[in-house]
């Protein structure tokens, strides 16, 4: 390497640095206090419903970069009823609903912060929770897919594969290919308690091939398509 | 002054935890736990008064069984019951909408919400009279 190039590393290095502090800690001090950062020692049932928003600590395995940078400036519900929908649920004829106005905004930044915390988000990696390349894209049947979501395996009782059409005491998955990576829905997927013990979604002891289809279908929806 | 703004804390305190409770409202002290997690895991489709009218049946082909029916669920037998919640709708030829609920809850926690159940729609058989 020429001095000059070595320098340029040097420099590019130096300026990394403090950027990944700053916002390794911008995240702590700002987002901290309502996002679980760390994988909680001692989940329980009464965590889920004193906590003020969705765990992070496997967020760099979970998120899209580029979903993060966009949602973090503007962000829009993704669980219907917020964090726990119980709080926004009310009993009603012909169904219960959730006051969806009552679901508090989530606080905005700016595209210099976005980015900056959307990195220190991609640090944080999981304590191997999922499985790297699980999700082999080939031949996966995007029909068959759809069916075992939508009918066979029941998913659609709790989340959104379109707007308006699903349940909602679970995340929406209609943006499901541009917010999370494949190997992430494949392991929540198949195994929601590793994530979090006591999450009101269970283990359905899904077949590796239910698993795949299902992964390529929600890995193909985009809002706005 | 700050007397005040604490008492008024006070009374704010008790009006929030009261107003979480109201939906689950179970008096009886045995069934208060069972009650929570039936809150928590089955109230989104079975319905905040467990009428089979929860949050997400407007996205249910099949409509959940609804725990207040007396007549309905005095015809359930226990064990049905039991291995429905343990190992979902399918294991008892029932819609696999019904999902298996062995990954959250321990073998006795099964017992005590088909226990629950027989209290919420006052058609009860419990373990030791089934
Ligand atoms: C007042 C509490 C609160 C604060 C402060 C807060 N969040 Fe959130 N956050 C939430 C809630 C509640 C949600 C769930 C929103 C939804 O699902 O619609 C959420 C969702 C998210 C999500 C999506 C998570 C997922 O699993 O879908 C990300 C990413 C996120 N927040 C990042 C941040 C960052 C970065 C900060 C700091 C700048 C921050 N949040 C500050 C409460 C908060
Ligand atoms: C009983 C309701 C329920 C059913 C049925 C259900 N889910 Fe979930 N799902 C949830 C809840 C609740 C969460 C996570 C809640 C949270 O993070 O706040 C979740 C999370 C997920 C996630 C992670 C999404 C994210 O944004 O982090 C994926 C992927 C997922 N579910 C896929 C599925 C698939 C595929 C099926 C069908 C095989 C399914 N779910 C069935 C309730 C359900
Ligand atoms: C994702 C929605 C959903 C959730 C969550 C859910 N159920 Fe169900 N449940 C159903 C549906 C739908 C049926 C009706 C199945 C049928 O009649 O084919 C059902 C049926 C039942 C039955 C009757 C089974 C039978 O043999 O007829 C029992 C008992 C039951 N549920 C208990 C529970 C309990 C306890 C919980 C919480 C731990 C729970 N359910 C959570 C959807 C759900």
């Amino acid at each position: 390497m020429r001095p000059a190039a070595i320098l340029a590393a040097a420099l590019s290095l130096f300026a990394a640095g403090p950027a990944a502090a700053q916002g390794a800690a911008d995240l702590k001090g700002q987002c901290g206090g309502c996002h679980a950062l760390e994988k909680p020692a001692d989940p329980t049932v009464a965590r889920l419903w004193s906590r003020k928003g969705p765990d992070l600590w496997y967020a760099g395995a979970k998120f899209n970069r580029d979903w993060l940078v966009a949602w973090l400036q503007k962000p829009t519900p993704i669980r219907p009823g917020g964090v726990l929908w119980f709080a926004h649920a009310k009993a009603g004829e012909p169904r219960d609903t959730l006051d969806t106005a009552g679901v508090p905004p989530h606080p905005a930044v700016d595209a210099a912060a976005a980015a900056r915390l959307a990195d220190a988000l991609m640090a944080l990696k999981g304590d191997g929770v999922v499985a790297p390349g699980a999700f082999k894209a080939e031949g996966a049947n995007l029909t068959m897919g759809k069916m075992a979501f939508s009918k066979l395996r029941g998913c659609v009782a709790c989340h959104q594969e379109k707007p308006g059409e699903g349940g909602l005491s679970g995340p929406r998955l209609y943006d499901g290919g541009q917010r999370l990576q494949p190997d992430y829905v494949l392991a929540y997927t198949k195994d929601p308690q590793a994530f979090d013990r006591f999450v009101w979604m269970p283990r359905l002891g899904l077949s590796e091939p239910d698993l795949q289809r299902i992964t390529a279908y929600i890995a193909s929806l985009k809002a706005g398509q | 002054m700050i007397r005040i703004s604490l008492a008024l804390g006070a009374i704010a305190a008790v009006a929030v935890v009261f107003a979480a409770q109201a939906a689950s409202a179970e008096d009886d002290p045995k069934f208060k736990d069972t009650a929570r997690l039936y809150d928590t895991y089955c109230a989104q489709c079975h319905g905040l008064n467990r009428n089979g009218k929860g949050v997400n049946t407007v996205g249910l082909s099949v409509q959940p069984r609804d725990h207040s029916d007396a007549a309905a669920m005095a015809s359930l037998p226990r064990d049905q019951m039991v291995r429905a919640i343990r190992d979902g709708g399918a294991s008892v030829n029932k819609s696999a909408l019904m999902p298996p609920w062995s990954s959250v809850f321990t073998d006795a926690q099964i017992e005590q919400m088909a226990d629950y159940l027989g209290h919420v729609c006052k058609c009860g058989k419990t373990n030791q009279e089934k």
